[in-house]
Order: structure tokens, then sequence, then C-alpha cells
């Protein structure tokens, strides 16, 4: 599949800061990609740089086969952008912004269409600032669909939305991935990633600490399977009673790190010959969450000690 | 530049506008009010001393500067003394618009010791004839007393000092004549600068203009549609202005296409200096600020309330370099002298002014950072 966006080591300085410190990652056509990083990790830059609104320092970026900085204009055709905190004129109607992108476009105005597709229909003559938080953003999307764009940048498009908003934008995005556009997501809740990303780049301090699919990350840095037994002490005393085995209590549950499903089976076995009253079980498995906050925790430990020596 | 986005800006532009009441309030209801209001207070007519704009060609003399102070203490006229320089009085007189004048010649103090008759040459104009009632009045007052005051042998005419009344023929124009361009002037001002000013800044600092430059829309379209918007609205205040003036208050102005050029720079000087001063402050309110300091010297010193001429020197020459001088002034020009030279001139200041202030806009106005 060709790549709808190429980064080969990409660096932005502000000034003495090196916001981003030389990337590189490539985005297959028709497909979701997420960006994940903490505050100030430099996800916004790195965005910004491929939508053209910032020039990159070093490095080149290729979307859709062309420099987003020089050749924007022709890009935008293109392209569909939310930026971070979407904003629009305050007295304009949601039905009225999508004309007014739709003339700028010179694409026939589908005001009805579009903001059904972001259930956004009984907003339609609302204005601006008028809108929820929630109600802005599927705003924001509407807009950045109006040109029919082959690539959507999505810049926290849930970031302070409620529960029931932030799966409205996820419906849309699924959506977007079934018609074959390809999506580029930032966002710092893994769950969104894990969900909706095939594949997921996490950066951390300019750069890109772990990449691939959810799974793949998870695989990779991830811990083992874990079992985990509803029960009491005895229970904890009879996996303590076992060659090799270290398990963790925590609120009545026993955790028991496992390396394949036989030997999980071979725990529940001997814990029901044994006679010791247990409540049930369940296997856990390291989410993206989990991974992300040991890889960025790991990194932060490296860097103040580091900075400790120094 | 593409005239559909240019057409689709205005579009969106002029609803946010008239759904925006503070911004109505100051582009056209502020200027009515202003009207209605120093219309109302000024029209009076003939409230305090006339005015008597003079020449005095025997300034030397202490006898002509007592004729003057004399005068000058009837506290039925004043006394505006005018410099030689200006050349012929009534000339003077018609191209400002003063209805009276008064000469004093050369040897006035010398015949006057020496019993020789002397003319005063006093210029007024029929169509003021209450200020020109009372010019004539206090003048010829203080000429009797000058008169008794010198003895007079007996058999001889001590008329020495005479007056020789000239009609000026110039228009003759009340405060209200002055302020419908000065309003026109006010609100060509203060309407792009104050919203365009609040407007840059703070959309800059939303990200709208970020947003605007991920459309095919360019900042000069943009620019552009602005421009256009604040000339309608000009349109739209100068159209109420002109109503209610000679409507209420019969003001007598000549309505010309030859104020159409001001109409059309004046606003879109404005914009792009609002523009300009927006661009180059970091936050809305350093914009603000910024933006206050070029708006309100304009607002009270180029002509807009009260009309320059009526100005110390100095501060005359302070008006000179504030732009909205010049359009006002050539409004004035148009409307009110019928002086399509001088009004030509004011035009090319604006034209190159605004030239300027467009290409400085465009350098300095940035959709996107760095």
């Amino acid at each position: 599949m060709p790549s709808a966006i190429e980064v080969r080591g990409l660096v932005k300085e502000y000034g003495p800061v090196r916001a981003v410190r030389g990337i590189s990652f490539a985005v297959p056509e028709g497909s979701v990609f997420a960006f994940l990083g903490p505050n100030g990790a430099g996800k916004t830059t790195t965005t910004e740089i491929l939508e053209g609104l910032r020039r990159p320092s070093q490095g080149e970026v290729r979307v859709l086969g062309r420099d987003p900085w020089t050749e924007g204009r022709a890009l935008h055709f293109e392209t569909g952008v939310i930026p971070q905190d979407f904003h629009f004129f305050e007295k304009i109607t949601a039905r009225e912004a999508v004309e007014y992108y739709s003339a700028l476009f010179h694409v026939r105005p589908k005001a009805d269409d579009l903001l059904a597709r972001v259930a956004l229909t009984d907003k339609a003559d609302a204005r601006f600032d008028t809108l929820s938080g929630g109600q802005k953003q599927k705003l924001g999307l509407a807009l950045a669909l109006v040109n029919d764009p082959r690539i959507c940048f999505l810049d926290e498009p849930t970031t302070g939305l409620d529960p029931h908003a932030r799966r409205a934008i996820w419906e849309v995005i699924r959506k977007l991935r079934e018609e074959g556009r390809t999506v580029f997501l930032t966002t710092h809740y893994l769950e969104e990633a894990q969900l909706l990303a095939d594949r997921v780049a996490i950066i951390h301090r300019g750069q890109i600490i772990a990449e691939g699919s959810p799974g793949e990350i998870i695989q990779a840095h991830g811990g083992p399977a874990r079992l985990v037994v509803a029960g009491g002490p005895a229970v904890a005393e009879f996996f303590r009673g076992r060659e090799g085995v270290a398990p963790t209590v925590r609120d009545g549950q026993v955790e028991v790190p496992i390396r394949s499903k036989e030997e999980g089976l071979g725990y529940l076995d001997a814990l029901r010959s044994s006679g010791i009253p247990w409540g049930g079980f369940t296997v856990e498995r390291d989410t993206l969450e989990d991974v992300f906050v040991r890889l960025v925790g790991r990194m932060d430990d490296g860097v103040l000690k580091s900075e400790g020596a120094a | 530049m593409n005239g559909r986005r240019i057409a689709a800006d205005l579009k969106i532009t002029a609803r946010g506008y008239l759904r925006n009441p503070v911004a109505l309030f100051f582009a056209l209801v502020f200027p009515l009010i202003l009207i209605l209001l120093f219309g109302l207070i000024f029209s009076g007519g003939s409230a305090g001393p006339v005015t008597i704009y003079t020449q005095n060609f025997d300034h030397q003399s202490p006898a002509s500067q007592a004729f003057l102070s004399a005068l000058n203490n009837t506290s039925a006229v004043r006394i505006q003394l005018v410099p030689a320089s200006v050349g012929n009085l009534s000339t003077y007189l018609g191209q400002n618009g003063y209805a009276v004048g008064l000469v004093v010649p050369a040897g006035f103090a010398s015949n006057y010791s020496h019993g020789v008759p002397v003319h005063v040459t006093l210029f007024t104009n029929p169509q003021a004839a209450s200020s020109a009632g009372i010019a004539l009045g206090a003048v010829q007052g203080v000429a009797n007393a000058f008169n008794l005051a010198i003895a007079c042998p007996p058999l001889k005419d001590c008329q020495l000092i005479s007056i020789a009344n000239q009609n000026v023929g110039s228009n003759v124009y009340t405060y209200i004549d002055y302020l419908i361009p000065g309003l026109i002037g006010f609100s060509i001002l203060t309407s792009p600068m104050f919203s365009m000013v609040d407007v840059t800044s703070s959309y800059r600092k939303e990200g709208l203009f970020r947003q605007l430059s991920l459309t095919p829309l360019t900042r000069a379209e943009w620019l552009t549609s602005r421009i256009l918007w604040y000339i309608l609205l000009t349109f739209l205040s100068a159209a109420i202005m002109l109503g209610i003036g000679l409507g209420v208050f019969g003001a007598h102005v000549t309505v010309s296409l030859e104020i159409l050029p001001f109409l059309v720079l004046g606003p879109f000087f404005f914009v792009a200096l609002g523009m300009v001063a927006g661009s180059a402050a970091r936050t809305p309110e350093t914009a603000a600020v910024i933006g206050n300091i070029i708006t309100f010297p304009m607002m009270f010193l180029t002509g807009t309330f009260f009309p320059v001429s009526e100005f110390p020197p100095a501060l005359q020459l302070v008006a000179r370099v504030l732009p909205l001088y010049y359009v006002i002034d050539g409004m004035n020009q148009v409307m009110l002298f019928g002086n399509l030279t001088a009004a030509g001139l004011d035009l090319l200041v604006i034209l190159a002014a605004s030239v300027v202030v467009f290409v400085l806009a465009i350098v300095l106005f940035r959709w996107r950072d760095e």
C-alpha cells in the first residue's frame, strides 16, 4: 500500500528548544494512524508540520507526495483538518459555516448531509457560541470533510468531551476509515488509540519511543499475561507454596504471571484439586495504557537520573 | 484573487457583523447620536461674538491696535488677526467660508493723528445678515468713539474714520455643515480601527487565521473582503448622516460624486492600518492599546467635531500629520468649498498613505507561523 504520509528525520526547533528531535514514520493510505504522547511531547508540532502550518527545521516530509510547507495550497484541497481546540466565528450557525467552507472550496454545499454525518442535525441553525464543546468539535469535523479529503488530520478531537460525545466522534472516525480515507489522529486517550488505530506511534520528548500496531506494541513492551484469582489469604498461600511463583495480592485478588495457557490451566487444575475455596478467575493483559505509562515513566526516570548525575 | 471566495467571505463577515450589537452600535448608531447631539447643541446660530478676520496693515501703530482692541472689548465681536501674507482678504474669506472681515489700511495712525480721513474696509456677507449687522454696528460704534475723541475744529468734517462696507460673495457655513464631513470621517476612522485591531489579534489568538489558511482563501482575498465590507458600512453611515444633516438641520453641503473616492479610500486605509496595529501586537490587550494610541488623537484633532481652521496654529500643524485630516479636509473641499484641486491633493496624500499601509499590512500579517 502506498504511503499517504512519509516523514524522515524530522526536526523542529523553536529557538534553542528542540520540540521534535529527528523522527521518522510512514502512514499507509487508508489506515488510521494514532500519534500518542503526553502533553508537550511534540504531537501538535508534528501534526502542524504535516498540515503545512509550520516549517520543519530539518528532515523530509511528504503528504500525498507533496511538501506541505511549499505546496500547502494544492494539498489543502485533499486534506481536512480539525486543529486542537477548534474555534469558529461566534455568530455564525453550523449550516452557514458549512456553506462558507463549501464556497471557499468551490464544492456544492451539502450542509444537511455533512451535519447528519457528525450527528449535528439538531444544531444546524444554532450559532457557534451557543454550541457545547462536543458540538463544536463535531462542526469542526464536518468542516474538515467539506472538501471530501483523502487525509484527515484530527488533533486531539475528543479532548475534554463527555463519553457520549467522544463515542460519537469515534463513530465518525470509523466511518472515515471504511470510506478508505487516511486518518492521522493525535490523542492522549490510550483507549481511543487502541480502539481506532491500525498503527500507533508513541512520541515522548520529541522522539518516537515505540511504533507498531497496538498489539505489536503491547507484545514488545508489555509484561506477561496475568491469571487473577478471587480468593482470600489461603489462595495466596497456595500459590506461594509453588516453585518459582511470585503472587501479588490486591483487594482480595491474587495475581500470578503466566507464560502460556497451559501454565494457567495447570494452576487452575491444581487450585481446584486443593479444595481451597475461591471465587473465580480472569486473565489480564497489559493495555496500551499500561505500556505507555511504563515506557514514558521509564524514560522520565532515566532522564531524572542522568540529570541528577550531571 | 477569486471573486467567488471574496463574496463568500464578505457574506460571512456581514452576517457576523450584523449579529453583533456592539459593532453595529459603534458603526451606525453612535455617529447618529453624535450628529444629533452636536447638531442640537450648536445649531443655536449666532451664539457668542461674531469673529472678524482682520488684516492690519498698520500694525506697528498704537492707534490701530487701540482701535482693534476697542472692537474686541465690545464683546459683540472678536478680532482674529490674519497675516498680510494670505493676500486678498475677500478671496481668503471666500475660500474659508468666513462671513466677516476687516482691513485696516497702512497709514491708519498717521492719517488719524493728522486729521486726514481714512477708510477701514469691512467685508460682510448678505447671507449671514445677523453677523453682518452685528459687525457693522460694532465697527461703526468704535469708529464714532475714535472720531469724537479727537478735538474737532469748528466747521470741519470730523468723520476721520469711515467705513467702506463690501459684500463678500462667499458661502457662509454653519457648524452643522462642518459636522457632516467631520462625522463621516469619524466613522471612517473608528468603525474599521476598533474592530480590525480586535479581529486581527483575537483571530490569531483563537487560531482562526490558521484555520482559514487551510482553506483556499488567501490573505489578500480576506483583506479585500474586509475592505469591501467597511466601504459598504461607510456608504451606509454617510447616507444616514447626510440624511439627518440635510433633513433635520438644513445643512447646505454639496452632495456630489466627488466625495466617493474619499468614502472608498478612507475605509481602505483604516482597515489596513487596523490590521497593521493588530498584527504588531502579541496579545489582543496590547493590540487594543496600540489601536487606541493611533485612533484617539485622530478622533479629536482632525476636524471631526470642530473645523481644524479654528484650532490654534500648533494644533493645526499636528492635524496635518494625521491621515484622517486629509480625508475630512478633502470632503470639506468637495462638500463645502467646491475646491476640487485642493480635494485632489488631499486624495493624493491618502492614496500614497494607503499604498504604504496596505503593503505593510500584507508583509506583517501572517496566516501561519514559521
